[in-house]
């Protein structure tokens, strides 16, 4: 009895966690879909004005800067990454190697708003040195971000390339090729679906960042016209406009939040396709 | 592993070695700078008015934003660690592996690992907020971060749980202990220092987390008053130090003390990480 007792507390705790992830998908999409019907999910989706006092809803520009921030992101945090994962797992001694290991947990132990400041004081003013635009941008965003993810690009690469069999490499050693064109070969190809699911990690983290993006990215609701014009994320308009939204205005953001975990919700599964396709394997 | 230099070597070869460690370099370039110019230019600012106890809008003191992040983050920890260890304990070692509700929690701790935390703070806001009646509040946001954290301290006892060696278990059972004895007793001691580990990164993420609490938390520059309402004061907005820094580099008036409030912040960040590292070498040390 006593057993069984204890058994169900188990069980309880371990049931919160669903509870909790079919609370927040219900109570999202209990609130935003019937925003999206009321404002029509083409002229919301599609729609390419923003204009809350005019009751005008699109959402368009801001999934386009999402989709852009995250992408400039990937272009700085993939090749550095794939690059420093390499080095870590086949190149570097124990010592430095170490060292620059801690360091990459350091980094991704950073809180976000500390990139967003960074941003904010040294990058902006850089690019806005350049005589194009305030600073506030696409690229601004794409390279804090790209920081940003770095960690999580290199650790789990780095993890993916330590658990390829050293056989693979020693096999090629023994096929007469050197050692980098033995790492780059043999060993990175053999752990390409970790290396995979490492970049849709860093991406979900990108398309889901809010405050480092919210105070480097300028945040005017249009459409971009260059690398160095301002842009909104999702994220970003969400958190921008939260704290004073009342009425339909505020029901919009929550639907923009249901696009939001849309892609999210995506990416995971991005993620288990990746993963499952690795053990097929 | 070292190929022995014999044969002499081909462009190509350099070319790639010269690519990996610039992209090594560049990690570590980014590392330094961050930490660095945050440090450089904190440091001179960190003044004796910006830890006074009360905040007011001259000295911006980040005292009460402190003793915020350490009340938010110890009770959500304290929400989040029973019921994550919990059900690691269930996962591991109760369930039987596979079966449809181990796979449905399994699904449910990588949704929330993804979901982003603005989110959470939206999620927090219609829940906890507005429905739950709590207002901008201590309790809210530390139900919110409970929630943020819950699949961070899971995973991370999942697998401190499962790197105990079945003869921890099996000598218990032997001895005639119940399964709850042989948990408690046997299997979670040695297990112990992987699920500080987890809580350790969980107050990471708790520490420096700022769109997840905007929203439910709220900014009051104020610790709640807990002299003068006791336990109410739970539901009192505050803001906490990561939140505060966000607030004032908003407000763009106070540049030398959002510098230093960013320093004594990566402090914190700093200090977890080798509380993290030091975790993480006893565990090595005390493993079998």
């Amino acid at each position: 009895m006593r057993e069984k007792c204890i058994r169900a507390c188990f069980a309880a705790t371990a049931a919160i966690s669903i509870a909790a992830t079919l609370l927040i998908c219900a109570f999202l999409l209990v609130n935003g879909v019937p925003t999206m019907a009321k404002v029509g999910l083409f002229d919301f989706l599609l729609g390419t004005t923003w204009r809350p006092e005019n009751n005008l809803y699109g959402i368009a520009p801001m999934i386009v800067g999402s989709i852009y921030v995250t992408a400039g992101a990937l272009l700085v945090a993939v090749p550095a990454g794939l690059l420093c994962a390499v080095f870590l797992s086949c190149f570097a001694g124990a010592r430095f190697g170490g060292i620059l290991g801690a360091g990459v947990e350091l980094l991704a132990g950073i809180p976000s708003v500390m990139y967003g400041f960074f941003g904010l004081v040294v990058i902006v003013p850089c690019i806005r040195g350049l005589g194009v635009g305030n600073g506030m941008s696409i690229i601004s965003a794409s390279l804090i971000l790209g920081v940003m993810i770095l960690p999580t690009v290199v650790t789990v690469s780095r993890n993916a390339l330590d658990a390829v069999p050293a056989s693979y490499y020693e096999g090629a050693l023994a096929l007469g090729m050197d050692h980098e064109h033995a790492v780059y070969k043999v060993v990175v190809p053999a752990a390409s679906s970790g290396i995979a699911t490492s970049i849709v990690l860093g991406l979900g983290r990108a398309l889901g960042e809010t405050m480092a993006v919210v105070m480097v990215a300028g945040n005017n609701p249009a459409f971009p016209n260059s690398l160095f014009s301002g842009v909104r994320t999702l994220t970003a308009n969400i958190v921008l406009e939260m704290g004073y939204a009342t009425g339909m205005h505020r029901e919009v953001l929550i639907a923009t939040g249901v696009v939001l975990l849309v892609f999210i919700l995506l990416v995971t599964l991005l993620l288990n396709a990746i993963r499952e396709k690795g053990e097929v394997k | 592993m070292k190929v022995p230099k014999d044969a002499p070597e081909r462009f190509s070869s350099k070319l790639i070695r010269g690519a990996t460690y610039a992209g090594a370099g560049l990690t570590a370039a980014a590392l330094m700078l961050i930490v660095g110019y945050i440090l450089y230019k904190g440091i001179p600012f960190l003044t004796p008015e910006l830890f006074s106890w009360n905040y007011t809008s001259e000295n911006v003191s980040l005292t009460p934003a402190l003793v915020n992040t350490v009340l938010m983050s110890l009770l959500s920890l304290l929400l989040a660690f029973p019921v994550g260890v919990g059900a690691a304990i269930y996962l591991v070692e109760y369930a039987k592996p596979g079966n449809r509700f181990v796979r449905a929690v399994r699904i449910a701790t990588e949704t929330l690992q993804g979901i982003p935390s603005i989110i959470f703070g939206m999620f927090g806001m219609l829940f906890f907020v507005t429905a739950c009646g709590w207002g901008l509040s201590l309790m809210a946001g530390a139900c919110t971060l409970t929630i943020m954290v819950l699949p961070v301290i899971i995973r991370t006892s999942e697998e401190a749980l499962m790197g105990v060696p079945n003869a921890y278990r099996q000598g218990g059972f032997g001895l005639g202990a119940g399964h709850g004895l042989v948990v408690f007793r046997c299997v979670l001691p040695s297990a112990l220092p992987g699920i500080i580990g987890g809580v350790v990164l969980a107050l990471g993420r708790c520490v420096g987390e700022v769109a997840a609490l905007l929203f439910t938390a709220g900014t009051v520059a104020q610790v709640p008053d807990f002299a003068g309402k006791g336990i109410g004061a739970l539901f009192d907005s505050c803001r906490t130090l990561a939140v505060h820094m966000y607030a004032l580099s908003c407000e763009g008036l106070h540049v030398g003390e959002a510098y230093a409030t960013a320093a004594v912040l990566l402090a914190v960040v700093l200090s977890l990480n080798a509380l993290l590292a030091f975790v993480v070498k006893k565990m090595e040390v005390t493993k079998p």
